[in-house]
């Protein structure tokens, strides 16, 4: 391996350093709080709100002129959360329902910010580049000052998480109990909704619109097989948005595409991406209670040791053992028996 | 400000949107009828790897290599979010999250894998290059066609027809699934024939439009016609209907403002949504507050009259009782400016006066009061008789349903009832006793 490689991964390259604390602690930050998205069945709410902020970073650009950063960051907030208002008004008050609602608002926002972006590109000063860095993102060109951005937003996030914990625990598995028992649960719903939008528009320079929002669920959905206590569900959700925000920025910083290629290395945002896939992957297929791989074999075990049982009963009763396979009320069982093992039912939404 | 001048270019650049409006609207329909809508999104950001890759494959934007890449890529992201929902019980929104998230992720690096002589723009698959369809032109009998509005007018056509021939299962299927495994349909084949063609529409709906116009006419559409009527067949022809005023109007305003075509159609679409969620004759919001508030003032003025009706049988008995007053009514209803404003409108209607003494109810008010009094009782006596509930949880049922029970009921109720109600107090006939 080449010198230059190895000071990449040891991250002895001061830019590579700035650029793999930023993304691992947007990586912590998404999965924390995806962990909550998912399971309040939020997960796509994300994905709206990161289309929505659009047309708040093309307003803000109108009103502050310059590329001020901060700036550009709260017209995406203030737009996400005006979507994602949107959204609940349209699930409440009328007859659409919320997919249809997140369809609908993500898609027009998002014209509405293609549209002043235009708009803003045709300027004389205007520089589309900057906003077309919010859609596909660039982690590469992230600076110590966006770090310290989305170090401030991680902290706040985890702080909220924190004192909060009891309180998002109930809202997210029985938020009618958490009602009856006096807690706030519209307050808290909004809380949470509102420190996903934070989360979102802090991610959006680095990985941009469409990959932030897999970047809340992936990990939360990844960490969802390994165990049914929130609390380590939490901390593995933030630890496999961690592993795969380092190695993704890590394999982007060193694979190098074709020569003849569009760009010289690959887009971090979808290798951060496609690492936290893999690792949604192999816990699906190789978790021990609720992977597939486990699951079957179980299953398998199972129904060898029916068939056993079932010739020694036969043998005891002295007649000769029928076919192998278990009559039908114990071949209900069978199918039965995976969903014993993990107590939580799906509940109709 | 500069005149809209229409040419020729544009007139078949607003034709092509226009069939592609179509043509997702009435899948669109669908999507929203079987909550998929989610799927229009995922699809057309998951068949990016599947473009991709046909590039790749072949080296050139051919049309066909392209569709059928793309739409094995969208059938398998409906597939695979299913597959990920029921083995991995992920909830539903998160698997769909998961798989389209991480196809369009496979997609950005294949394109940044792609030799620099292909040249497939990511911003172009987002926002799509709506403007340059024109130019792009094959001859078809001899007369030259937009490439993409040939295409687009092929899916069209496809779309129309699996949805006219199909019918009456894409109904059954969409409304009750039960019911139509239950009668022997294959639920599961429709679906994903059904799912295969929204992702065929996507991929050709995409090169012209961009992906994300392609959820707005895959959902807005279907949604508002939602709102606007009741009937599965009226609202795919109004959802057409709205796909191409929506395709027009936006493209002309994206002219008049210079600004992209897609976008602006994305947002008229979204407005036409807004508009129909307040505006809309039964769904709207604007509608369902008025009809509320006619409920809420009916039941103000049945409750006065009920109010003094009782007042008039307590005189009976007691000829000392001091009349109500207009300050006492508005105090028993908790609510005393639409008690004020419901005495005001039975005064006018004939049903009551009111003088220094009090109100009183007028021959005619004390009519109508009957009935409503009549009600009330009729419904007490039947909670208590034929639900056995106690006497003190007899009112306030009855209290609500008064409001609604028709004459029909009255006579259906009579049949079961005495002359008394369970606190013994008389319940008045149709007509004045004698």
């Amino acid at each position: 391996m080449s010198e230059g490689l190895w000071d990449i991964l040891l991250l002895k390259d001061a830019s590579t350093r700035t650029v793999v604390s930023g993304t691992a602690l947007l990586g912590l930050a998404a999965g924390i709080i995806g962990a909550f998205a998912v399971l309040r069945r939020r997960s796509l709410v994300g994905d709206a709100i990161a289309h929505a902020s659009l047309p708040g970073i093309c307003v803000a650009y109108f009103v502050v002129g310059d590329r001020n950063f901060a700036a550009l960051l709260l017209g995406a907030l203030v737009f996400g959360l005006l979507g994602s208002a949107c959204i609940a008004a349209i699930r409440d008050y009328t007859r659409i329902k919320e997919d249809a609602a997140i369809g609908i608002v993500l898609g027009s926002f998002f014209g509405l910010g293609i549209v002043l972006s235009t708009i803003i590109q045709r300027q004389p000063s205007g520089n589309r580049a900057g906003l077309d860095g919010f859609l596909f993102g660039k982690a590469a060109s992230m600076i110590t000052s966006d770090v310290l951005t989305i170090a401030s937003v991680a902290g706040f996030i985890l702080a909220i998480i924190l004192v909060f914990f009891k309180e998002f625990r109930l809202l997210c598995f029985d938020r009618q109990f958490a009602a009856v028992q006096g807690r706030p649960v519209a307050v808290m719903d909004l809380l949470l909704l509102a420190l996903i939008a934070l989360c979102t528009v802090a991610g959006l320079p680095a990985v941009g619109v469409v990959l932030m929002a897999a970047l809340l669920i992936i990990p939360a959905a990844a960490a969802r097989f390994w165990t049914e206590n929130l609390t380590l569900m939490v901390a593995l959700s933030g630890g496999v948005g961690v592993v795969s925000a380092v190695a993704g920025t890590l394999a982007s910083a060193t694979i190098a595409g074709p020569a003849n290629s569009l760009s010289r290395g690959l887009p971090t945002g979808p290798c951060i991406i496609i690492t936290a896939s893999i690792i949604f992957l192999v816990s699906m297929l190789l978790a021990p209670q609720r992977g597939m791989i486990p699951d079957l074999f179980r299953r398998f075990s199972l129904k060898r040791e029916l068939a056993l049982q079932s010739t020694l009963r036969h043998a005891l009763q002295g007649a000769p053992a029928p076919d192998h396979r278990p009559s039908l009320p114990i071949d209900h069982g069978i199918h039965e028996a995976p969903d014993q093992s993990a107590p939580r039912r799906e509940t109709d939404a | 400000m500069h005149v809209l001048a229409i040419s020729a270019n544009d007139a078949w650049t607003i034709a092509t949107a226009a069939t592609c409006a179509v043509a997702c609207g009435i899948l669109g329909c669908f999507l929203v009828l079987r909550r998929l809508s989610l799927l229009g999104d995922a699809i057309s950001h998951a068949i990016l790897p599947g473009l991709a890759m046909a590039f790749i494959l072949t080296a050139s934007r051919d049309v066909v290599p392209m569709l059928l890449g793309a739409t094995v890529v969208g059938v398998l992201t409906a597939g695979l979010s299913a597959a990920i929902h029921r083995w991995g019980r992920i909830p539903e929104d998160a698997a769909m999250g998961v798989v389209f998230t991480s196809l369009f992720a496979v997609g950005v690096i294949m394109m940044a894998w792609m030799p620099r002589s292909l040249d497939l723009d990511p911003g172009c698959v987002l926002y799509g290059v709506l403007e340059s369809t024109s130019l792009d032109t094959v001859h078809i009998a001899g007369i030259e066609l937009p490439r993409a509005f040939t295409s687009l007018l092929v899916t069209l056509l496809l779309a129309a027809g699996f949805v006219t021939l199909c019918y009456k299962e894409l109904k059954l299927t969409s409304f009750d699934p039960a019911l139509a495994s239950a009668l022997g349909y294959s639920v599961a084949l429709i679906h994903y024939t059904f799912i295969s063609l929204v992702a065929a529409t996507a991929v050709v709906s995409f090169e012209a439009v961009g992906s994300i116009l392609v959820i707005v006419m895959l959902i807005a559409p279907g949604a508002t016609a939602h709102l606007l009527t009741d009937r599965l067949g009226r609202m795919i022809l109004l959802a057409a209907g709205l796909a191409t005023l929506s395709s027009v109007s936006g493209y002309l305003l994206a002219i008049y403002l210079d600004t992209s075509a897609s976008g602006m159609i994305s947002v008229v679409s979204g407005a036409q949504f807004a508009l129909a969620v307040f505006a809309a004759p039964r769904h709207g919001i604007i509608s369902k507050a008025i009809t509320r508030a006619a409920l809420s003032s009916r039941i103000a003025r049945e409750d006065i009259l009920g109010m003094l009706y009782r007042w008039n049988e307590r005189k009976e008995v007691d000829p000392a009782a001091a009349p109500l007053a207009g300050g006492d009514i508005a105090l028993a209803l908790r609510r005393p400016i639409a008690a004020r404003m419901a005495m005001r409108r039975l005064a006018r209607e004939g049903l009551l006066v009111s003088d220094a003494a009090g109100v009183h109810l007028t021959r005619s008010g004390i009519e109508r009061a009957r009935g409503i009094v009549r009600s009330h009782r009729l419904w007490e006596t039947f909670l208590a008789n034929h639900l056995g509930l106690p006497l003190d949880h007899l009112h306030e049922p009855s209290h609500r349903v008064e409001h609604f029970i028709t004459r029909e009921m009255q006579s259906e109720l009579t049949t079961l009832a005495p002359d008394t109600d369970p606190h013994g107090k008389n319940i008045p006939p149709h007509h004045p006793a004698g």
